[in-house]
C-alpha cells in the first residue's frame, strides 16, 4: 500500500519536473527541476530494491553532474542569452516535436502494454539480495564479471577529462 | 501489494519522451544537454525495472556504466558549451550553423 502511494507521488512529480525542465524559460530552473527529477529517480530505484543505484544516483547525477551544470549555467550569464523565445526561423518545429514526441510515447505506451514480460529468472531474487545485500553484490560483480567493462570506463572518464580540458583552454586563447 | 513492472516501463517511456521533445524544442544548447540526461535517466530507469523482473543483478551494472558514460558526457559537452560562447558570444543552436554547408 505504502509501496504504491511512493510509486504514484514520486512518479507524478518526476513527470511534473521532467515537464518543467523542458518548459522553464531560465536554464536555472531547468537544472534546479531536473535534480528533483533525479531525487525522485532515486526513490523509484529504493522501491525496485537497487538501493546502492539509488545512492550512486544522488551523488553522482544530483551531486555531480548537476553541480557541473549549474557552474556553467552562472559561468555563462544567462540573461544576455535568453533571447531564443524571440527569432523562430522553424516555424513548425514545435507542434510537429510534440506531435510526434505524443506519437512516440503512444508506441512505447502500446507495446509495453501488449508484451508479455516473460523470460528465464536469474539467481538473485529479492530476498538473497537483501541477505547478501545490494552493494556487495554490485561490487562482487564490477570486480569479477564485469571487470574489463570497468577497466574500459576508467580510461573513458580519463579521456573525457582529457577533452573537457583542452577544449575549454582552446576556447579562452582565442 | 506490490506495484506491476509495467508502470515502471511507462513511467520510463514518459520520461523518455518528454527528454525527446526537450531536445527537439529546445534552442538552448544547455537545457538540450539536460534533455539528453532526462533521456539517460529513462533508460536507467528501465533497465533497473528489467533487472528486476529477471532477478538479475546485470541491469544494475549496466546503470552504473550508463552513468559513467552520462558523467563523461556532461564533462565533454559543457565544455563545448564554454568554448562555444567564448568565440560566438551565443548557445543558440540556431546561430550555430558554421558546418553548415
Amino acid at each position: 500500500m505504502l509501496e504504491s502511494l511512493l510509486f504514484v507521488v514520486m512518479g507524478t512529480i518526476m513527470i511534473v519536473c521532467a515537464g518543467g525542465v523542458v518548459f522553464q524559460k531560465n536554464p536555472i530552473y531547468s537544472a534546479i527541476f531536473l535534480i528533483q527529477t533525479m531525487v525522485s529517480l532515486a526513490v523509484l530505484y529504493v522501491l525496485l530494491h537497487a538501493q546502492f543505484i539509488a545512492v550512486v544516483q544522488v551523488m553522482v547525477y544530483a551531486g555531480a553532474v548537476m553541480v557541473l551544470f549549474v557552474f556553467v549555467i552562472m559561468l555563462l550569464n544567462i540573461d544576455k542569452i535568453e533571447e531564443e523565445m524571440g527569432k523562430d526561423r522553424l516555424v513548425y518545429q514545435k507542434v510537429t516535436a510534440i506531435f510526434f514526441g505524443l506519437l512516440l510515447f503512444a508506441v512505447i505506451g502500446i507495446v509495453t502494454l501488449k508484451s508479455v514480460l516473460q523470460g528465464t529468472k536469474g539467481e538473485y531474487t529479492p530476498e538473497k539480495i537483501s541477505e547478501i545485500g545490494n552493494t556487495q553484490l554490485v561490487g562482487k560483480l564490477l570486480f569479477t564479471d564485469y571487470i574489463f567493462p570497468f577497466e574500459i570506463a576508467s580510461i573513458l572518464l580519463f579521456a573525457a577529462t582529457i577533452g573537457a580540458l583542452i577544449l575549454a583552454k582552446k576556447g579562452l586563447k582565442e | 501489494m506490490t506495484i506491476p513492472l509495467t508502470w515502471y516501463l511507462i513511467l520510463s517511456g514518459s520520461l523518455f519522451t518528454i527528454g525527446a521533445v526537450g531536445v527537439l524544442v529546445r534552442r538552448n544548447a544547455l537545457v538540450i544537454l539536460m534533455s539528453i540526461e532526462l533521456m539517460l535517466n529513462a533508460v536507467n530507469l528501465a533497465f533497473v525495472t528489467f533487472s528486476r523482473q529477471h532477478e538479475s543483478m546485470d541491469g544494475q551494472i549496466f546503470v552504473f556504466f550508463i552513468m559513467t558514460v552520462a558523467a563523461a558526457e556532461a564533462a565533454v559537452g559543457l565544455a563545448i558549451v564554454v568554448a562555444l560562447f567564448k568565440n560566438k558570444s551565443t548557445i543558440n543552436v540556431d546561430d550555430i550553423n558554421i558546418m553548415k554547408w
